[in-house]
């Protein structure tokens, strides 16, 4: 039988070992803006930096500022470093980084990964460090052979002086490199000479994740570890006011049933008597404010209040005078529900809480709020909390959380646990337990020229802040807009000269966060859907109006245009077969999809193909870039015909996969992924790929069969 | 006491019966390969071979498999060398990797059972398994991948 997958604190001891071994190098780069670090390693490794460490075994590993969660950046930042490293690329192992300042996002200024940005803001840093490294060995070389530097040059992590013949690995010249002094000046190589970014590359943890080596957070066993799950109110913002545990304690294996901030924990030594025990409890929970919740009653809500004028968050031309002058207007609602993450891996964090430290491991995309978040609730200061960054089953955002809910109720677990503990998520639990893409309802009006062209375009939002009242407010809300409730209409990318755009922020006791492409994936759907029916209004082709209101986007142009071309947008389909085109504009790259789909009579909707086409700046790895598309359309589509979560009576009516439903297989059209070059700085590429799906998919649904749909999810009934 | 084999070796456990194959593996037998995903056969992550035939491991009460035998992810091979592992490989199939090893099982039987199979077999026969990444593009062309790795495997 297989030896428990055991991590401990090897890791940490390793550190000591290696700063009382002398051989760890802090490192001070001007241009990266951040204090040296100490670095894991192991005895007979050397950290060239804070970013890759070298083994006498040639091993080279890259520390990870970012948390792989599916988006390939294990295998991107390691490509990224060994542009300039120019090692073996079969040595390279990837670890994830230790919480350190050191390894904060470079634009966001915290140790965490979401938004798009790991590529485009780690775009010099990782390929510098490469070059750092680089240099340090080749001057380790030289300095044996007294050679120049110049004289000398590297090949797959040998160094080589031609002249001589003499050669020496990067795992030979790691422990004198390391005692170097690091270069001041770092040039980088011309983007011409690059042989590593662009080319398409296999991802570096894909065998792992084809047995069973990959360690997600659920899969981590510490010594001596106890399971806990927690009993929560069944209604947002309440809470347990006593409870009766004496059938919970009779289940064996039950340990312990205790009172959290959050709820009820039951722990005990496996997962299984904690769920058993857990459905013995009995709870009388004061339920709070929220009971009165309906998402029906919502709907209604937000209707009415957008056609009340909100804050405006965009105003260019002349709105009021256009509304005048227009030859016909057209208005339009759109809705979008709540929505659940549903990463596969539900939720769970392992927590060992001493008397003067915490030891965390968890798939986290937000190390240093998660640090001060749990540190606060045990009692430590920040750098007395460790976390080990495990794989992530899946983000989407869902596990960067401002309050870090999750990692915190972990710790308070723990503080009534004893010992330590994993803190396990049901799928249940996961689903109901809030932190949702909020509900979205959006109010169009447009206003048409005398020739069917739009001159004017308003669009209210009406929808609950994500940001409001976090420690992110003051970057993104300004004059009372949260940009995250209005990205993607009050930056909207067509020409159109008369544009208003104002948001509605009711505040509702659902806890909401951002949900893989956050704003963009309402907007996304509303402004495409509604620009769709703006074109049919004047007469026009879909497609030929975005050209037209695209004139002075040449990057959107080309995008559209390619994925019109390879869609052979224009040329005869099947009969029932209909086609939509929706392009979008989010995380600084541009996205068009064209969507070809059919609906049976009874309602049913078939997706046969789907063709994008994409434009996110350099790409470091194309493969990675063709997943993240394919996975975001299959994203993007689930939300459009599956998936919803409403409240009844402040419940949650949602529970799992039967109500909660996925895109599968069967369902999963034929996508094809066409890349547009381009040598500008790399952009977003892990959520672009999902707002324009459900729009596409809406408009070809029209165009089969001449019904709107301006609510998701489509139902059948609606079509039927 | 049951009494059961894991990937060939014999296993005994001493849990409560109606605890679910999943957690018998994952918590007292620390293999942690099969995922948790819904715990109600809904969504495949657990996905075992009992006897050869993909079972849920999340809804089999330890009570039914009492002397049969199970295969894990972690039984698939030794070494990465099943044709469905190399294709996994080949087409970079996953991306955050967590119910991989519930498709490479349902997969695994789907092989068995039919050497050549048609993208309509492929839908029904993974049809149980969810990938929230949305990996079917890519799960659809390596088990057609495997198949013909297998088939050359064969023939040599």
């Amino acid at each position: 039988m297989s030896a428990p997958a055991m991590v401990g604190r090897r890791d940490f001891i390793r550190v000591g070992a290696a700063i009382g071994g002398g051989l760890l190098v802090s490192l001070h780069l001007p241009s990266v803006g951040a204090t040296g670090t100490a670095l894991a390693a192991e005895e007979k490794d050397f950290a060239i930096n804070a970013f890759v460490r070298i083994g006498a075994d040639e091993s080279v590993t890259v520390i990870a500022a970012h948390s792989e969660m599916g988006q390939g950046v294990y295998t991107s930042l390691p490509m990224l470093l060994n542009e300039e490293l120019q090692a073996d690329w079969s040595k390279i192992r990837v670890e994830a980084a230790p919480v350190d300042k050191i390894y904060n996002h470079p634009v966001f200024g915290i140790q965490m990964t979401g938004g798009s940005t790991t590529s485009p803001a780690e775009w010099e840093r990782y390929r510098k460090m490469g070059a750092v490294a680089r240099s340090m060995l080749v001057e380790a070389a030289t300095q044996e052979w007294k050679v120049e530097p110049a004289s000398c040059r590297v090949e797959k992590g040998v160094v080589i002086h031609d002249a001589s013949g003499r050669r020496a690995t990067y795992g030979s010249l790691a422990n004198a490199a390391a005692r170097l002094t690091p270069p001041t000046e770092i040039p980088l190589k011309d983007a011409k000479t690059f042989t590593v970014i662009g080319t398409p590359t296999r991802r570096l943890d894909t065998p792992s994740k084809t047995n069973v080596t990959a360690q997600f957070g659920l899969d981590v066993i510490v010594p001596g570890m106890l399971t806990a799950v927690v009993a929560r109110p069944p209604v947002f913002g309440g809470h347990a006011l006593k409870f009766d545990a004496t059938d919970t304690l009779k289940v064996s294996g039950v340990k312990a049933v205790e009172q959290v901030p959050s709820g009820v924990a039951i722990i005990a030594d496996r997962f299984w008597p904690a769920k058993v025990g857990r459905d013995k409890l009995k709870v009388e929970w004061d339920l709070g404010p929220n009971e009165v919740l309906s998402t029906e009653q919502m709907l209604r809500d937000f209707s009415e209040l957008g056609k009340k004028p909100g804050t405006i968050a965009k105003k260019t031309g002349d709105p009021e005078a256009a509304l005048k002058s227009a030859a016909r207007t057209l208005t339009a609602e759109y809705d979008v529900p709540y929505l659940a993450h549903a990463m596969m891996e539900p939720l769970n964090c392992v927590v060992d809480l001493r008397a003067d430290s915490c030891e965390i491991w968890t798939g986290t995309q937000f190390e240093t709020v998660d640090q001060a978040n749990a540190a606060k609730a045990a009692g430590l200061p920040p750098e007395k909390v460790k976390i080990h960054t495990t794989l992530l089953g899946g983000g989407f955002g869902r596990r960067a959380n401002p309050a870090s809910d999750f990692v915190v109720e972990a710790v308070h677990v723990a503080k009534a646990a004893k010992a330590p503990v994993k803190t396990v998520w049901t799928r249940e639990d996961d689903l109901k337990g809030g932190w949702y893409r909020p509900m979205w309802h959006d109010q169009f009006v447009a206003g048409l020229d005398a020739s069917g062209n739009p001159i004017l375009w308003t669009h209210t939002i009406v929808g609950q802040s994500i940001t409001q009242g976090t420690p992110f407010e003051p970057y993104t809300i300004k004059a009372g807009v949260d940009s995250t409730s209005v990205e993607g209409a009050a930056d909207l990318i067509y020409g159109i000269p008369n544009l208003q755009v104002d948001l509605h922020s009711p505040k509702i006791g659902v806890p909401v966060q951002w949900w893989r492409s956050v704003g963009h994936s309402h907007t996304g759907f509303s402004v495409e859907a509604f620009l769709d029916e703006v074109a049919h209004a004047g007469g026009k082709d879909p497609y030929e109006l975005r050209r037209t209101l695209l004139a002075k986007q040449p990057r959107m142009l080309a995008v559209l245009e390619m994925a019109a071309q390879k869609a052979n947008w224009g040329t005869k389909l099947p009969a029932g077969v209909g086609r939509g085109i929706a392009a979008h504009f989010s995380f600084d790259s541009y996205v068009a999809q064209v969507v070809e789909a059919s609906v049976e009579k009874n309602g049913t909707v078939h997706v046969h193909r789907v063709v994008c086409a994409v434009d996110c700046g350099r790409v470091i790895n194309p493969d990675t870039v063709k997943a993240q598309m394919e996975g975001g359309i299959i994203f993007g589509l689930t939300a459009a015909l599956k998936t919803e979560i409403t409240l009844k009576e402040g419940r949650v009516v949602q529970g799992n996969f039967h109500d909660y439903q996925m895109l599968r297989i069967f369902e999963s059209p034929q996508i094809e992924v066409h890349i547009v070059p381009s040598t500008e700085n790399p952009t977003g590429v892990g959520e672009p790929g999902v707002p324009p799906a459900a729009p596409a998919l809406a408009n070809a649904i029209f165009a089969a069969t001449g019904k709107r749909i301006r609510r998701l999810p489509i139902r059948a009934s609606d079509l039927a | 006491m049951t009494s059961f084999f894991v990937n060939g070796k014999p296993v005994e456990v001493d849990v409560d019966p109606s605890t679910p194959l999943l957690w018998v593996l994952r918590d007292s037998l620390a293999m942690t390969g099969t995922k948790f995903g819904c715990g109600m056969a809904l969504c495949g992550a657990c996905t075992v071979h009992l006897d050869g035939k993909a079972t849920r491991s999340c809804v089999a009460p330890l009570s039914r498999i009492e002397g049969k035998h199970v295969t894990t992810i972690e039984g698939l091979s030794d070494n990465l060398t099943h044709p469905l592992q190399k294709a996994w490989i080949e087409i970079d199939v996953p991306q955050c990797g967590y119910c991989q090893s519930g498709q490479l099982m349902s997969a695994a039987v789907l092989l068995a059972e039919n050497s050549a199979p048609t993208d309509r077999d492929i839908d029904e026969a993974m049809g149980g398994n969810i990938c929230r990444c949305g990996t079917y593009p890519r799960i659809r062309k390596a088990i057609h991948r495997a198949a013909e790795l297998a088939r050359e495997g064969r023939a040599k």
